[in-house]
């Protein structure tokens, strides 16, 4: 490591910034690797590492900052620039024509001088570089029938047969089992012992302590740490990337109820039909409000798709108690018992854009007839209760009922499907992050009503990926992970303790 | 007698056949690019109205007049490239709308400029040589004009194109996974334009066929649906140049068929037959859904427009 050191970086991030719409995802960032070194790159979600690798394979062009590679300044424009300069990335949604063998996918990205000739010389690459890391990997079948880590080997062989000598993998690990992990991560210490640079990008401390030659943790668009792993311990670590609290000014339940919502042994698959939801069990009472931290993808997006009704349990039960079993119907049903979800991706499953803002609001209370009957639309009701709900939920930019919801602020928005939501008492709250996407007073808004739906007596479910927002509003935590509950803290909880469960599950 | 009525039929076959397998094989060179080209119908009218029009208006022998018909298509599928591709329309309303853009625009030249009804030379037969000696099926099939012989040779070309060359290796990516050919450094609109142009080309042959090949004569809206029938073709032969070969001899033979019973005195309903080609395609979609891996050979990207993810 001595002797690399002596040499300029690999690659090497001066002050580097990044702004999208006013939004500033990399702040002054730097960052440096070295030939033969595993270098993780460590943060939460959205602490801006994506973001700063992206610059560096010429997705993004920086707002200010110098990128230097192997002591050289460049300017890289585009993902052919980055290959010039043999800085190669896999990335964690992997780029294969899925009808393709993998070899065909290589000679795609790699070219050759025909495609006979060319496909031979792939494949000889191919095999020089299995060989020599102990690979298999199916090169005749198509790779959609291969699994996600016979698909990440073939990208990274991709890379290789590419010629890369920086090489940049983002969240290898997130979509593998723990052999397929352990033998992932053997694989990258042999490419840096090879003489070439790893990049890992990671969220799991464990990766890092175990595999990591060097570790420069992200937070909030800074690099606020470049160290050796061994010199840290796990919580300084910890500390380093949840940060130090924010203190906001909790406010504790005034009155705890019987369980009012339970939820056991509840399984789900996610979309392309691997199970991310196993055996989640927990319970929320009245008055509370439960609070999921985790990081992202452990399961908490299908959670909160099945409660919503959008998507099917694999097996296991939610109950609303004295109620009835909410997974026996439809969303409707769900809604009928008391249930009122805020759900996170709101132009998605909460707002129909297109349709008016009154419209948007009555649906929630067509179903119980709350608006006319089946052949008749009660328009005037409509609008008059959409008013009502408006001025009461403070929401701004409404000119008319009329008007399309579209042209709301993310804020507005929100506070419309909160107000819709909340337009009957609920019984069990669903706010799937809440605040995403919110400005602090929006956001203070929404948590308001949480709380005034709580101290009303429901039962709310929180979850969300910040962990500012669990902790400040939640009077127990669950924290999730691998698709189960594996810790629960009662409030206050230590904001260490609870990071600490999150990534040391992971 | 009979054999004499099979002979006759499928001596026949290959002339009825042909301008559906050209219009299928255009078609699949750009759906295999991921643009759905509901158009087809809209290329052949333009194919067929230039083909005569090249011939009485600028005197061309018959076989430059082809290579105008296919010239004219492409240069019209700029235009639908330049809205599906580049400004990103729904591609099924695109298309809708350039099959009755090209109704009106071929109707319109072709009543002005007086091509209507006006009997034209046509393509000349010529016999095979070797295989026009075989006895009596050579004479009937061998003895063919020069497109026919063409067609086979024409699906083997792109068959091997789009399998065994890196640019139809190209050409595929985009169609099946335009977010990693991008990553790739391919072209995906450029790509795109191209396939859409040539295939155009194709289909607009296909139309100038039946004007100067078969009909030699030109009537408005000639082409008769059969640009549909090569939509349904397409899927038919689950987008499979051999496949859709053998779909077009069927339906060419079927086409075939009509007149030719109706003459011997069988009444068969023209509904009934025309609806034939539909009902084979909803039979073999509604087979390879129940089979379980539908739309397994559909190029994924198929009438997606690429847009690369900026943020």
């Amino acid at each position: 490591m001595s002797q690399a050191s002596a040499l300029p970086p690999a690659l090497e991030m001066t002050m580097v910034s990044k702004s999208f719409d006013g939004f500033r995802a990399l702040s002054e960032a730097s960052f440096a690797a070295h030939a033969g070194e595993v270098h993780a790159l460590l943060g939460e979600n959205g602490a801006g590492k994506s973001t700063l690798m992206n610059v560096a394979i010429g997705l993004y062009r920086p707002d200010s900052g110098v990128v230097r590679v192997r002591g050289e300044a460049v300017v890289i424009d585009g993902p052919l620039a980055a290959k010039r300069l043999d800085i190669g990335m896999v990335h964690q949604h992997y780029k294969l024509v899925k009808a393709f063998t993998a070899l065909e996918n290589i000679l795609l990205a790699c070219g050759g001088p025909s495609y006979g000739r060319g496909l031979r010389e792939v494949e000889a690459a191919v095999r020089r570089h299995c060989a020599a890391l102990g690979f298999t990997v199916p090169l005749d079948r198509p790779v959609g029938m291969l699994s996600v880590a016979e698909q990440q080997r073939v990208e990274i062989l991709k890379v290789l047969v590419e010629g890369a000598r920086i090489l940049i993998l983002d969240e290898p690990t997130a979509v593998l089992t723990d052999r397929e992990a352990e033998q992932m991560l053997l694989t990258m210490r042999r490419l840096a012992d090879e003489g070439r640079t790893v990049i890992l990008v990671t969220h799991k401390l464990g990766e890092v302590k175990r595999y990591a030659d060097r570790v420069t943790v992200m937070r909030g668009g800074r690099t606020v740490a470049s160290a050796d792993p061994d010199s840290l311990s796990l919580s300084e670590l910890t500390t380093l990337v949840v940060g130090a609290p924010v203190e906001r000014e909790r406010a504790p339940s005034p009155a705890i109820g019987k369980t009012m919502l339970r939820i056991a042994g509840l399984s789900g698959a996610r979309a392309d039909g691997l199970t991310v939801l196993s055996d989640a069990t927990l319970i929320v009472r009245a008055g509370e409000i439960y609070g999921i931290a985790g990081v992202g993808g452990n399961g908490q997006t299908e959670l909160a798709e099945i409660l919503m009704g959008v998507r099917a349990p694999l097996s296991g039960s939610i109950e609303l108690e004295g109620v009835g079993d909410l997974c026996a119907g439809d969303a409707g049903l769900r809604r009928e018992l008391g249930l009122a979800a805020i759900p996170a991706d709101r132009s998605a499953y909460g707002l129909a854009g297109g349709l008016s803002v009154a419209e948007n609001y009555a649906v929630g209370g067509v179903l119980a007839g709350r608006f006319g009957s089946w052949f008749r639309l009660d328009r005037k009701a409509m609008n008059r209760a959409t008013e009502a709900a408006v001025s009461a939920f403070d929401i701004h930019g409404v000119r008319s009922p009329r008007q399309k919801v579209s042209l709301l602020s993310g804020g507005n928005a929100q506070k419309l499907v909160v107000a819709r939501e909340f337009a009957r008492p609920p019984r069990a709250v669903l706010a799937h992050s809440p605040s995403r996407g919110l400005d602090v007073r929006a956001a203070g808004a929404v948590h308001q009503r949480l709380r005034a739906a709580r101290d009303a007596g429901a039962a709310i479910l929180l979850i969300s990926e910040d962990l500012d927002e669990v902790l400040l509003l939640s009077d127990r935590v669950g924290v999730m992970s691998r698709g189960k509950i594996v810790a629960e803290f009662d409030a206050p909880a230590d904001r260490n303790a609870v990071g600490a469960a999150m990534v040391h599950h992971a | 007698m009979f054999a004499d009525f099979l002979l006759d039929w499928l001596s026949a076959v290959p002339g009825f056949a042909v301008p559906f397998a050209l219009a299928a094989l255009g078609l699949l060179v750009i759906e295999k690019a991921g643009v759905l080209s509901l158009g087809a119908e809209g290329f052949m009218l333009v194919g067929a109205l230039s083909g005569i029009g090249a011939i009485l208006g600028l005197g061309s022998q018959p076989l430059p007049a082809l290579a105008v018909s296919a010239a004219a298509a492409a240069l019209l599928s700029v235009l639908f490239s330049f809205l599906v591709v580049s400004l990103r329309v729904n591609q099924v309303i695109a298309g809708l709308s350039f099959v009755f853009l090209a109704q009106g625009l071929t109707g319109l030249i072709g009543t002005t400029e007086g091509w209507v009804n006006r009997p034209v030379e046509g393509l000349r037969s010529l016999s095979l040589i070797p295989l026009v000696d075989i006895p009596v099926i050579g004479p009937v099939l061998f003895r063919q004009d020069v497109v026919v012989f063409l067609t086979v040779p024409a699906f083997a070309v792109v068959a091997w194109f789009l399998t065994r060359t890196l640019t139809g290796l190209r050409l595929r990516a985009v169609g099946d996974g335009p977010d990693a050919a991008d990553a790739a450094g391919i072209g995906v609109a450029r790509m795109r334009y191209g396939a859409v142009a040539a295939g155009a080309a194709l289909v607009g042959i296909a139309g100038g066929y039946l004007s100067v090949g078969t009909a030699r004569i030109w009537v408005e809206g000639m082409t008769g649906g059969r640009g549909w029938i090569a939509i349904a073709l397409v899927i038919f032969a689950r987008w499979q140049p051999w496949r859709a070969l053998a779909g077009a001899l069927l339906f060419g033979a079927i086409e075939a068929l009509i007149p030719r019973i109706a003459a011997v005195g069988v009444q068969v309903p023209q509904y009934f037959i025309a609806m034939i080609p539909y009902l084979a395609t909803l039979g073999v979609m509604i087979w390879t859904c129940l089979r379980g891996n539908g739309g397994s050979l559909e190029p994924r990207a198929l009438g997606v427009a690429h847009l690369r993810e900026d943020r």
